[in-house]
């Protein structure tokens, strides 16, 4: 039996994470059905269309999806469901609005956040902010899950030629509206998705001292990550907390600096593939899980690694 | 208006969680409780709201063991009038949570249903959406601004690409996140006065609704660890390695 799986787009482009959702669907079955939601989104259809591993693509268009308001949208995707198995979408903030409302109307036990896909009804989750990975065997007939995107490569783009199926939208509740949306405008690349992370705890000691973190991380092209303890002395705002009460963040490069690393920090950042830590206590916890440790004061260390990086100009942009 | 808020009693997000040798979960025995955090949020956020005059009455509703009733009491001395006790023995997923829920909001009536926008153990991020779905009723998840209006509320979200506002009907169930407002303390006044607010228990298995769990606990396994890293003696070091052997520069 197919997997439905719900694209997530701005109307006009895919949202790259869906493509890591699709390598998870597929690996859940290789009948995998795209389901395009939006208001004049034939070119994201396209899009779709053209991943390899799709096998087709279900169309839908009316301006009550433009803004994937959950109370319009998972009315199509629970009617749309009924020839399915799976219905999948990616664990961010767009499948977590919608797809428990699907689950609830189905009756159906969610799985949430999964990183791995054991068999079609077995999944590996974590839980406490990833301290401890639960297996688990959902034992519903039908199952909703959303997929952890950064657990997953995301799927080849182009070669494939998905045949594209318009569908009919259905009745929305009207009790719901979209007033507007500001995109984070910033020069840094996001914090969720970002490459590199660095990262500053109480350490910095001040706000102002954050510049330091910020001028390593625009010379990295990296994300801007704090401490909850800094975020909580004022240092900085808490959009920029990583741990279990902020954002989990999986990077290439994640840089601590002056974050003693607290369990509540680890759980947002200890999947990252490579961590460094610099701090001037030789004991402080965030060692163990750092795979390169530089033990000084970070209002030495910091001028001076800026310096040894602008010497390299091999810099990723 | 009226606001139901859900909270939960969860591990202390500052305790180091230990799996159990046998996988079967993580040790919950003499290990320090309290409100999920975001839940902490909701509960400032009704009773800012009954501060404000916009609000009558905010009643605080846990599921759970017996236990349960002390994170009810401490959203009764932050400001919340009356405590639901739901009695539950064992584990219940989201959607039997979203049932109990939806029986009580059948009952109460409240004009909106606040809660976190995820509980920091299981890490669903299910019951508020579902609670919704069943009432029919719309969501805001992710909150992290509220403006009340009389018959709707305009809400801030958070979302992945940065914020968005919306507007929806009443009745509605928000989900907050902890940017929403900066959870106050209780003061030993509040917390005597707390002891003597009124606090209903009711047995989640009279309810007469289908809570089976749906999802089967294999097994729950530690993180792989992370091999121990080196020390190096300074930034050039640093720098080299992370270029030469890392090759993430």
């Amino acid at each position: 039996m197919s997997v439905l799986l719900i694209a997530e787009h701005d109307n006009s482009k895919l949202k790259p994470f869906t493509l890591n959702a699709i390598t998870a669907a597929s690996e859940i079955d290789g009948d995998v059905h795209v389901l395009v939601a939006g208001a004049n989104c034939e070119n994201v259809a396209k899009e779709v269309s053209s991943v390899p591993l799709v096998k087709k693509v279900l169309w839908c268009d009316s301006p009550n999806y433009q803004n994937y308001l959950p109370e319009n949208l998972a009315p199509l995707v629970t009617k749309t469901a009924e020839k399915y198995d799976h219905i999948v979408a990616s664990a961010n903030t767009f499948g977590k609005n919608f797809m428990p409302r699907v689950a609830a109307v189905l009756d159906i036990s969610q799985v949430s956040d999964i990183i791995k896909v054991s068999s079609p009804d077995t999944f590996v989750r974590p839980i406490y902010a990833g301290n401890a990975f639960a297996t688990v065997k959902s034992n519903d007939k039908k199952k909703c899950v959303t997929i952890r995107p950064t657990s997953f490569e995301p799927a080849e783009k182009t070669g494939g030629s998905a045949k594209i199926e318009k569908i009919e939208a259905v009745e929305v509740p009207n009790i719901s509206k979209f007033i507007k949306r500001e995109e984070t405008k910033s020069e840094r690349p996001e914090l969720g998705t970002a490459r590199v992370v660095v990262s500053g705890g109480r350490g910095l000691e001040s706000g102002e001292n954050f510049k330091l973190i910020t001028d390593i991380a625009d010379k990295l092209n990296a994300a801007v990550g704090a401490s909850r303890a800094a975020v909580d002395a004022g240092y900085i705002s808490n959009d920029h907390q990583v741990g279990q009460t902020g954002k989990v963040v999986v990077p290439d490069l994640y840089i601590a600096v002056g974050i003693s690393g607290a369990i509540q920090h680890l759980a947002g950042m200890k999947e990252s593939k490579i961590i460094v830590a610099i701090n001037k206590d030789g004991e402080a916890p965030i060692f163990s899980v750092a795979d390169y440790g530089l033990e000084a004061d970070l209002f030495k260390a910091l001028p001076e690694f800026l310096a040894e990086l602008n010497k390299l100009n091999t810099i990723q942009k | 208006m009226k606001i139901l808020v859900a909270v939960k009693r969860v591990i202390d997000y500052n305790v180091q969680i230990r799996v159990k040798e046998d996988g079967s979960g993580v040790h919950t025995d003499n290990v320090k409780m309290s409100t999920n955090p975001p839940d902490d949020n909701a509960v400032e956020e009704s009773v800012k709201l009954k501060e404000s005059g916009k609000v009558k009455e905010v009643i605080a509703i846990s599921i759970g063991e017996d236990k349960a009733q002390e994170t009810i009491r401490k959203a009764l001395a932050i400001g919340a009038d009356k405590g639901i006790h739901v009695k539950a023995e064992s584990y219940i997923e989201p959607l039997g949570i979203a049932k109990i829920l939806k029986n009580i909001v059948e009952k109460e009536k409240p004009d909106m249903v606040f809660l976190g926008k995820q509980a920091i153990d299981d890490d669903c991020n299910q019951t508020g959406q579902m609670l919704a779905a069943m009432l029919n009723w719309p969501q805001a998840t992710f909150t992290s601004k509220v403006n009340l209006k009389d018959k709707s509320v305009e809400i801030t979200r958070e979302i992945d690409e940065g914020l968005e506002t919306i507007e929806v009907n009443l009745p509605a169930v928000v989900s907050c996140d902890l940017r929403l407002n900066e959870p106050r303390f209780a003061s030993l006044p509040n917390i005597m006065k707390a002891k003597k607010k009124p606090m209903e228990q009711i047995n989640a298995k009279d309810l007469g609704l289908d809570l089976t769990n749906r999802i089967q606990q294999i097994k729950v396994e530690e993180p792989p660890k992370r091999k121990a890293g080196i020390k190096v003696a300074n930034v050039a070091e640093l720098v080299s390695k992370l270029k030469n052997e890392a090759k993430v520069l």
